[in-house]
């Protein structure tokens, strides 16, 4: 054996390692953001870089449940981070998780939508620590083609039966379903389908809910939150229970590869998920000045509607609007027509009992027990 | 002047000798101790909306009284729920299965870099270490493209025309042992590896000589000498197996629950901590007791005189 001692190689790496980290803490100040996956424009981080001269550091998540736990342990680091309103950011505002807003820093806060200010208020009275960032619906990505040719060229693909009438879903399985994997998402599609209040927490409801997902769940590939992009884009999936957003990036994908895969998004006849997504700021943010800097920086008309274009998600700031393209503008799928607005669905934030009922109802029925 | 000295070095030595027994203990104190005691702490106590999502176990109440609160609910929900004990039983059978399948595949690997000429030992070597300088999750994830419906392996199987349909590969159990295999096989050859060069082939010589077939040499005579490295290697692979949570996770389905799925449910999905650390207590006690009974079958074996 030649005489080989690895620290040799190994302890020079630390050295460099543990230098370049220390290094830059007096160069520059820095604004550490945990966000979604593909949930800013590609020059966002650039240009508020080379306008505030604050370097962004983004970590990303494809599931509020990572980033709540994050949140619950304490000392994540992070300075901005982007929860749903509901039921996340108003569990986490209770748990007093989020720092007050110091609202004069945030010049363009009395220009967003009423609207969306005042149902923000009945789970943050005042707006005191939640600014909106984007709206999304929960609905359905489908390949058309695909499931036309399993369903027939007639099937109507606007609806929840696709997933949850187990005929329908059982011509599917071969083509490939997911399913979020989101307990409150799954129960509020399921009770939809079936008619009732998507928010109902009586028992009866969700057993009945949980039976239409146990009947689907033998034709369902997987449970993700993510994943679903990508498959869908190269036709690995058939249809998708996702964010409106991640499917329409789906769609603009499948375009751009031209592989013949034709991505739709569809809003369920019987009601979608509206969703609010929000930007907050965690109470122990390592840098608050530069959170609120770079909160000020998306209330920008310029900058948030340059995000929508990208993202494909509907924002909640009026002056950008006209700023938006207008094929993103008049896409039904990202700014719903009014009669569609009617059919949405606003969770409500349940109670600890509540969820842990819904995620022991969740696991089993995922584990097809 | 002189008994002074001899003091001192006296002393020297024993400070000397107490770092040195010092040095491991307070390793295992800090790095597994100290971890342990927290987790039982968490697993003793009950959630709450806060920062972190748990209770304290103590509280002073007024006139200097200690209050203890211990809430045991934890442990009996993971003793008394049908879920936790099939994903552990179902973890307990990929490990064994997968720990199986590296011991069919590894051990003849094992033995032809063993029994292969000198220079090519290093390059057979570094061909089974070389995969460690990619990330794990990486190469988990590689997986994903090659046994996906529309992924390498199916392109290539009906481009030869040996099937006409995509298999479902992905999101099933085959993938999971695919996985499996594919992670911990090296930690398999490897112990084996050490083990059967330090054998001494000229046994297999003398139990030629004496008429030994070689089919009946390499049962009598390798077999169980390599066993102290088969030992190992089967425990390098199944227990971390056990815990696994990546490859399940990225590979397999909805259906294949394994206990480190279901830990991350806990803490992840219903933010129970509480729970997530009796599930752990419980596992880890679970898993010792085979542990301990295959570490004492290793000691025979090693103490035996060969």
């Amino acid at each position: 054996m030649p005489k080989f001692n690895a620290l040799h190689l190994v302890l020079p790496a630390v050295w460099v390692g543990l230098l370049s980290t220390i290094a830059p803490v007096h160069a520059e100040e820095t604004v550490h953001l945990y966000n979604w996956n593909d949930y800013f424009a590609e020059n966002t981080l650039e240009e508020f870089q080379k306008k505030t001269g604050i370097r962004p550091v983004l970590d990303l998540y494809d599931n509020n449940d990572v980033l709540e736990a994050k949140l619950f342990a304490g000392s994540s680091g992070y300075d901005v981070v982007f929860p749903t309103a509901r039921p996340f950011g108003a569990r986490q505002i209770k748990a007093g998780l989020y720092q007050p807003l110091d609202k004069s820093k945030l010049p363009g806060l009395d220009q967003l939508d009423p609207a969306v200010m005042a149902s923000l208020k009945e789970l943050d009275p005042d707006n005191a620590h939640l600014v909106p960032y984007l709206l999304g619906t929960t609905g359905l990505g489908i390949n058309v083609a695909k499931v036309k040719a399993a369903l027939g060229p007639d099937a109507a693909i606007d609806t929840w039966a696709i997933l949850f009438d187990p005929a329908q879903a059982a011509k599917l399985k071969s083509c490939g379903i997911s399913i979020l994997d989101d307990a409150t998402e799954a129960f509020a599609a399921a009770l939809a389908w079936l008619g009732k209040d998507p928010n109902s927490r009586v028992s009866d409801d969700l057993d009945a809910a949980a039976k239409a997902l146990k009947d689907a769940r033998k034709s369902i590939r997987y449970f993700h939150s993510s994943q679903y992009i990508s498959d869908l884009a190269n036709g690995d999936l058939c249809v998708a229970h996702g964010y409106s957003g991640d499917i329409l990036q789906a769609r603009s994908r499948a375009e751009e590869a031209a592989k013949g895969v034709t991505v739709s998004f569809q809003i369920p006849r019987e009601g979608a998920v509206l969703a609010t997504d929000v930007v907050a700021i965690p109470k122990d943010a390592p840098n608050p000045a530069a959170a609120h800097a770079f909160i000020a920086y998306l209330l920008e008309p310029a900058v948030i509607a340059d995000i929508t274009n990208h993202v494909k998600y509907a924002n909640a700031n009026p002056a950008a609007t006209p700023l938006v393209a207008e094929a993103v503008r008049t896409d039904p799928g990202i700014y719903p027509t009014e009669a569609v607005r009617q059919k949405f669905i606003v969770l409500k934030t349940p109670s600890d009992k509540q969820l842990r009922d819904l995620n022991r109802r969740w696991t089993r029925i995922k584990a097809e027990r | 002047m002189h008994k002074l000295l001899a003091k001192l070095r006296l002393r020297d030595r024993h400070l000397a000798r107490l770092v040195n027994i010092g040095a491991p203990y307070l390793w295992l104190g800090l790095f597994f101790l100290l971890p342990f005691a927290i987790v039982l702490h968490i697993s003793l106590a009950e959630t709450a909306l806060a920062q972190p999502p748990y209770t304290s176990l103590w509280e002073w109440v007024d006139d200097g009284i200690l209050q203890i609160r211990l809430n045991l609910q934890n442990f009996s929900t993971v003793f008394h729920d049908e879920l936790y004990l099939a994903a552990f039983l179902n973890s307990l059978g990929v490990a064994l299965v997968g720990t199986v399948l590296c011991l069919l595949i590894g051990y003849p690997m094992a033995y032809a870099i063993a029994t292969a000429p000198e220079r090519w030992r290093v390059v057979l070597l570094m061909l089974i270490i070389l995969p460690f300088w990619t990330s794990f999750l990486i190469r988990v994830y590689a997986w994903i493209s090659i046994l996906k419906p529309n992924g390498l392996l199916n392109h290539l199987l009906m481009g030869l025309g040996v099937i006409d349909a995509p298999l479902t590969l992905l999101h099933t159990q085959t993938a999971i042992y695919i996985g499996v295999v594919y992670s911990y096989l090296p930690f398999m050859i490897l112990p084996l590896y050490a083990n059967l060069t330090r054998l001494d082939f000229s046994l297999l010589e003398a139990a030629a000589d004496l008429g030994c077939r070689p089919f009946k040499a390499f049962l009598k005579v390798t077999l169980p000498l390599s066993l102290p490295g088969l030992v190992a290697g089967s425990m390098l692979v199944f227990i971390p197996v056990v815990g696994e949570f990546v490859i399940p996770d990225l590979l397999g389905g909805p259906d294949n629950l394994m206990i480190g799925n279901m830990l991350w449910t806990e803490f992840f999905g219903n933010k129970d901590w509480p729970l997530a650390a009796a599930l752990t207590l419980s596992l880890l006690g679970l898993l010792v007791a085979p542990f301990v009974l295959m570490q004492r079958l290793e000691r025979r074996i090693e103490g035996e005189p060969s």
